[in-house]
């Protein structure tokens, strides 16, 4: 325990200092504290950070895990050949990058909010939604990000892998549902969306902010489905089990490859 | 003592281990030596447990690595290629490590004095120079006073002072009872040091013994030579 805690805390030194932890959080101070300056319709300030979070936290933290793991190899080499349970640098590796990442986020986006926050009042538990669903994003994609880069040993296969997942969840997916949905319309298809949305981790995250809107044209076919058969509150529960699942899954199997690999 | 029995690693196609048998004797200095792709890397992160096996056995002290990590308080291991973390200073590398191993006291600074690395503490990695790096990365190996001392091209990188100084710990360590198992592709470092060679070929054990006996058997007259001649399978 004493071990997991230095690595976390020691590699979290190292990530915040790094110059491209700055520029992570100057990049949302700009974007939260940009669309705040055009609008004081807070639902519309939601979405649109909720959108651009989508894109760009899954895209950051697949990046960045994948090449930290890899620039780190040496490193890893060095601190494995002391008495240390490989289980324990793994998660300390992923905290220690995924901890400062989400702070990032958080503070990134929360301050210029925080300077706003009279906009806000009525939207207290979306805005928490758009917070947790970011937090969720952080945390799923450098887990995978770990899993890719244990899994491939070559540095640009695993960063190509990286991008085309990315790639994937954020348009392939929805237009592979879609072109699904319209080939299928004959038949009933309220549970496949339901599956469907579960298996990607970014529709999850949008749709627990999107659940939290009383316009349901916002909702898309998937929210509406969401919510007329799981209804807005067990919808949550629902969305929030299945993105801790989403975390846990891929870091599970990082961890087994990881316990496994030759160094 | 390091002992490995049957010991096999593939890689895929590539059998980087085949069979070895080897005892690594307690208090001994051990030079393993072989051509690049003979198999010296794969065994000494065999012994650290960076490596696993296809098959076989390897016993540090009497004890079987099976996933086990707690033997390795035991050891010092000084990689050729030194990486830490670029933010950190080099204080809080030595500190990381110290808080890994759960020790407080009875550190062996001797090094961090002689190669004048006091000036460097509160450095951050990234500003450091390749050498002060590897200069660290020997202070680190011998830091924890481990009984063994896996020393991966030591004096790669190092310039002729450090080098120097490293060579008269390693036979001080040596003269206090040490294990220490090293590679090296530096010539006059064997002839220095050295007292047990293991020279491995394609995976496999060509000769293990006395540095004499190796002298005597290849007919050469001296290590260097001794060594070519096996490289090149003259007298084997």
């Amino acid at each position: 325990m004493n071990a997991l805690k230095s690595i976390i805390k020691y590699q979290v030194h190292d990530t915040f200092r790094s110059k491209w932890l700055v520029v992570y959080t100057l990049f949302f101070v700009v974007l939260s504290y940009g669309l705040l300056s055009f609008t004081n319709d807070s639902n519309k300030v939601i979405l649109s950070l909720l959108n651009i979070n989508m894109i760009v936290i899954p895209l950051t933290s697949l990046i960045f895990g994948t090449i930290y793991l890899y620039n780190n190899r040496d490193y890893i080499i060095l601190i494995l050949s002391q008495p240390i349970n490989r289980k324990t640098l793994f998660v300390g590796l992923y905290l220690g990058l995924s901890v400062p990442m989400v702070l990032s986020f958080l503070l990134g986006t929360g301050l210029p909010i925080l300077i706003y926050i009279r906009n806000f009042k009525e939207a207290g538990t979306v805005l928490l939604n758009l917070f947790v669903g970011g937090v969720f994003e952080t945390f799923i994609f450098v887990s995978v990000s770990f899993l890719i880069a244990t899994m491939n040993e070559n540095k640009m296969k695993g960063l190509g892998l990286a991008i085309f997942l990315w790639l994937f969840f954020t348009a392939l997916y929805d237009g592979l549902i879609l072109i699904t949905l319209q080939v299928l319309r004959e038949y009933p298809l309220e549970i496949p969306s339901i599956i469907f949305t579960i298996l990607n981790p970014i529709d999850l995250s949008r749709l627990l902010v999107i659940l939290r809107f009383d316009i349901s044209a916002l909702m898309g076919y998937t929210g509406a489905v969401f919510n007329q058969f799981l209804g807005s509150g067990f919808g949550m529960i629902v969305s929030i089990i299945s993105l801790a699942v989403w975390c846990v899954v891929p870091l599970f199997f990082g961890l087994k490859t990881f316990s496994r690999k030759d160094f | 003592m390091i002992r490995a029995e049957k010991l096999y690693k593939k890689y895929g196609a590539l059998e980087a281990l085949k069979g070895l048998d080897v005892e690594i004797k307690s208090n001994t200095l051990t030079y393993i030596v072989g051509p690049n792709g003979s198999g010296k890397t794969t065994f000494i992160k065999s012994v650290l447990g960076l490596v696993k096996p296809t098959s076989g056995n390897i016993f540090v002290d009497g004890t079987k690595l099976n996933g086990i990590y707690n033997y390795r308080a035991k050891i010092g291991y000084m990689p050729q290629i030194a990486s830490f973390p670029e933010n950190l200073s080099v204080k809080e590398v030595l500190t990381l490590l110290k808080e890994i191993r759960n020790v407080n006291e009875k550190f062996d600074d001797e090094l961090i004095h002689l190669l004048n690395l006091e000036k460097e503490f509160e450095k951050r990695i990234k500003t450091l120079s390749g050498g002060t790096k590897q200069k660290l990365n020997a202070v680190i190996a011998f830091l924890f006073n481990p009984q063994i001392l896996i020393l991966d091209e030591p004096s790669a990188g190092l310039d002729p002072v450090s080098s120097s100084i490293l060579k008269d710990k390693i036979l001080k360590e040596k003269n206090a009872g040490k294990t220490i198992l090293f590679t090296s592709h530096i010539m006059s470092e064997l002839e220095e040091l050295a007292e047990e060679i293991i020279f491995l070929l394609e995976g496999s054990i060509c000769f293990a013994g006395k540095k004499d006996e190796l002298i005597a058997m290849t007919g050469e007259k001296n290590l260097e030579r001794a060594i070519a001649n096996l490289m090149v399978g003259e007298k084997v």
